[in-house]
């Protein structure tokens, strides 16, 4: 018998209910106009923006005017190297009007980029507390993922393989480890270069992916977006259908060798 | 979440017209499917408990097993109860030492408590668990803790299997250096539960189901669950011991967590189990909860008979008693040589009524199937190409394991207790 | 007077307001969040903020990221 069931398959973050799984950013795009028909052929309906001080000799750019107004906007922490930082950004993102949602992005490790678990919880708690609705960036490991559940975060987005390395899911084994043992959505961020990276990270439970440079850098983004929401779909709806049986060594082992429940008799 | 909200969520979907839909329906092929996943829903476990798993039964003992020898290796760690006392105010109609029972009700005093733990340490028995019955008055918190620190010396891991105590009990428990507790639900079906113990402390439903969290909240390192499987459908029993384990488990991930199996049998003129449980269920219970929690310590007491507890030894189990009395005093009144045939085993809970008209001041809490001294056991543990472990454990710090991991666990990043903040932002759900 | 934006000295008239300053450094006010001395100030007070002397400002915007 099988209960699981794809009707109203919905990631609710922060009492919003999401429909697609898809989540996108907006940078390293060669032109920002790229990013509505993206946006569009993505499906997406999360896309992360960052914040960072107005360039004054070239003041005119600004990415919100490309994104699309049904999309919830997910600004980042970037730039942010200790917990204090985050927070600063984090509650500058609020007062520019764009809702409360926050990814925590604290590092200070500028040559692998990798996220400083300590500063990121507390970052977290902060924000949390204050209302916000918190998505940390994370290296996949446990025990950071159970000081953000304490710390209130709604999600936690674990590192596929460093950032903008586009090297796939390196961490899957950890990031098992959290799909199994976190109560919260699990988002796979940073690394995902393929779609069929985004669709294998899908099939072993992970609640979304977010995929930026993969798409941004791609020859043609629009269609990258578009295989990659196609993969996202794919690899959700194979999780829930449970996947069907592979023949492995033990499988064939288990006739072969001495019956170990022969002495129940028939 | 409390493991009661956990209970209450499930208890309409396992009630008995649900259940024998879901178990009607399940077929081979589910069980073979949910034999090849890693993770495990509820659902799976339910399949696993199914009378079309019970048909492949092999396919679920190579699983049991692989997954047992993964996460354990060929090693079975040996155990002894030592009864402290016999008072009881309870009346679980299973138990003979219920409180309505007229027989000889004694606690050991410290020269009895050490003259056991010297008999035990003998045989080379390094693990030991303490048991009493439920008489506040008379076998007290403070008397327990009491014990153990005269044990302690002895015993590098001291457990006990005793009535539901607070938060304060089990840390003054766990300062004394014991490690470890166990705590049988008898049935979650919490129907039932009233009819089966009509007086007496253990009677709360409640306070039962939530002492393992509390005894793991205090800093206990090992944490034992179990059923008695025949007072209820043993199915939906077994279920619940496991949802119970696994909520555990992730709720205090510092904890072990182990099963027991007890079963109840038929026998003239004592309780009658309303489901017996015949050794091929009770090996479908062991699969399933070694199949659905591969980390968790799986225990079978000598209420099993030996030749039964052998042949279980592949299949998932981890910790096996050996040795035993179940009987106050009883360990060192057989090295008097007196009672050498009445040896009988722990689990406190979980008492057959067959030993109840013995009337030499120690009758034992029930009669146990596999009488064989710890040096047997341990040979026939070697015989299927097991090693017997007489000592897994030993607290490196003095205190023991104690309340700093089990705190920590429970805080925020700045060290406030999980929940006490104020009001937070919604919380998603995956 | 002078205050320090993004940094960077800038003079500017005694009086001047928040909105004024933005208005002539050609910033859309709802494009921008501003820190004054480390304080956010509200999108609807641009107009009531005086800046005084030695004021520092942080004027920022969403750019792309991921």
């Amino acid at each position: 018998m099988t209960h699981d069931t794809h009707d109203n398959d919905t990631l609710v973050i922060g009492g919003t209910a999401l429909t697609s799984r898809l989540f996108i950013g907006t940078g390293k795009y060669g032109t920002d106009s790229l990013i509505p028909d993206v946006a569009g052929a993505s499906g997406s309906q999360v896309i992360t923006v960052a914040l960072r001080r107005v360039d004054l000799a070239n003041p005119k750019s600004n990415v919100l005017a490309h994104i699309p107004p049904h999309m919830r906007l997910l600004p980042n922490t970037s730039g942010a190297r200790t917990a204090e930082e985050a927070v600063r950004i984090a509650r500058l993102a609020q007062a520019a009007g764009c809702g409360n949602w926050i990814k925590i992005e604290v590092i200070s490790d500028s040559r692998f980029l990798l996220p400083d678990g300590y500063a990121t919880a507390r970052a977290t708690e902060t924000l949390a507390k204050e209302g916000f609705v918190v998505l940390p960036y994370m290296n996949p490991d446990l025990y950071v993922a159970r000081d953000l559940v304490n710390a209130g975060a709604a999600a936690v987005m674990p590192l596929g393989a460093p950032i903008g390395t586009n090297r796939g899911l390196r961490t899957a084994e950890m990031i098992g480890v959290l799909i199994e043992e976190i109560d919260l959505p699990v988002i796979v961020d940073a690394g995902i270069g393929k779609p069929s990276q985004a669709c294998e990270a899908m099939e072993m439970g992970a609640a979304a992916c977010l995929v930026n440079t993969a798409i941004a850098t791609a020859g043609n983004p629009v269609a990258m977006a578009r295989a990659f929401g196609e993969a996202v779909r794919a690899g959700r709806a194979a999780y829930l259908s449970g996947a069907g049986p592979v023949a492995t060594g033990t499988a064939d082992g288990a006739s072969a060798s001495s019956p170990l429940t022969g002495f129940l008799g028939e | 979440m409390s493991m009661y909200d956990v209970v209450r969520e499930w208890t309409p979907r396992v009630a008995d017209a649900p259940l024998r839909a879901f178990m009607d329906a399940t077929t081979a092929g589910d069980v073979a499917r949910v034999l090849r996943k890693e993770r495990l829903s509820p659902y799976d476990l339910l399949t696993l408990l199914s009378p079309a798993a019970a048909t492949q039964l092999e396919s679920m003992a190579h699983r049991a097993r692989e997954l047992t020898v993964r996460h354990f290796g060929r090693t079975i760690q040996l155990f002894t109860p030592l009864y402290l006392s016999n008072h009881c105010t309870n009346q679980c109609r299973y138990c003979g030492f219920n409180a309505r029972n007229h027989i000889p009700r004694q606690r050991l005093t410290d020269e009895e408590i050490l003259a056991e733990g010297r008999a035990i340490v003998a045989t080379g028995l390094r693990h030991l668990l303490l048991l009493t019955g439920d008489a506040r008055q008379v076998s007290g918190p403070e008397y327990i803790a009491h014990a153990a620190r005269l044990l302690a010396p002895l015993f590098p891991s001291l457990s006990v299997e005793v009535y539901s105590l607070t938060d304060a009990e089990y840390a003054l428990l766990v300062d004394a250096g014991i490690d470890g507790m166990t705590m049988f639900q008898e049935t979650y079906n919490e129907a039932l539960y009233p009819e089966l113990h009509p007086a007496g402390p253990k009677r709360d439903y409640h306070f039962r189901l939530d002492a393992p969290e509390r005894a793991a909240r205090a800093g206990m390192r090992s944490v034992g669950l179990g059923a008695l499987l025949g007072l209820d459908d043993w199915r939906r029993d077994a279920f619940f011991t496991a949802l119970h384990g696994h909520w555990l488990q992730r709720r205090y991930p510092y904890v072990d967590v182990s099963f027991s199996v007890p079963r109840l049998r038929p026998h003239a003129g004592a309780f009658q189990p309303a489901h017996t449980v015949s050794d091929h269920d009770l090996v479908q219970v062991i699969l399933a909860y070694r199949i659905f929690m591969p980390s968790a310590g799986i225990t079978v007491s000598t209420r099993e008979r030996a030749d039964l507890r052998d042949n279980l030894i592949p299949l998932g189990v981890t910790r096996m008693s050996a040795g035993v009395s179940t009987a106050v005093g009883g360990h060192a009144v057989r090295e008097q040589g007196g009672h050498a045939a009445r040896a009988q085993d722990g689990h406190a809970a979980h008492k057959d009524v067959e030993g109840q008209g013995d009337g030499d001041g120690a009758t034992p809490q029930f009669e146990i199937s596999d009488p064989r001294s710890a040096d047997a056991m341990a040979a026939a543990i070697a015989a299927r190409g097991y090693q017997p472990v007489y000592k897994d454990w030993e607290s490196v710090l003095d205190g023991g394991y104690g309340c700093g991991i089990a705190c920590a666990a429970r805080r925020t990043p700045s060290g406030e207790p999980v929940g006490a903040s104020t009001p937070a932002a919604p919380r998603a759900t995956a | 007077m002078t205050i320090r934006v993004n940094g960077q000295q800038t003079e500017c008239e005694t009086g001047t307001t928040l909105l004024q300053l933005l208005e002539r450094m050609a910033l859309r006010p709802e494009a921008v969040v501003v820190e004054r001395n480390r304080a956010i100030v509200k999108s609807g007070e641009y107009g009531a903020t005086r800046l005084d002397q030695g004021d520092e400002l942080e004027l920022l915007h969403f750019v792309g990221g991921g």
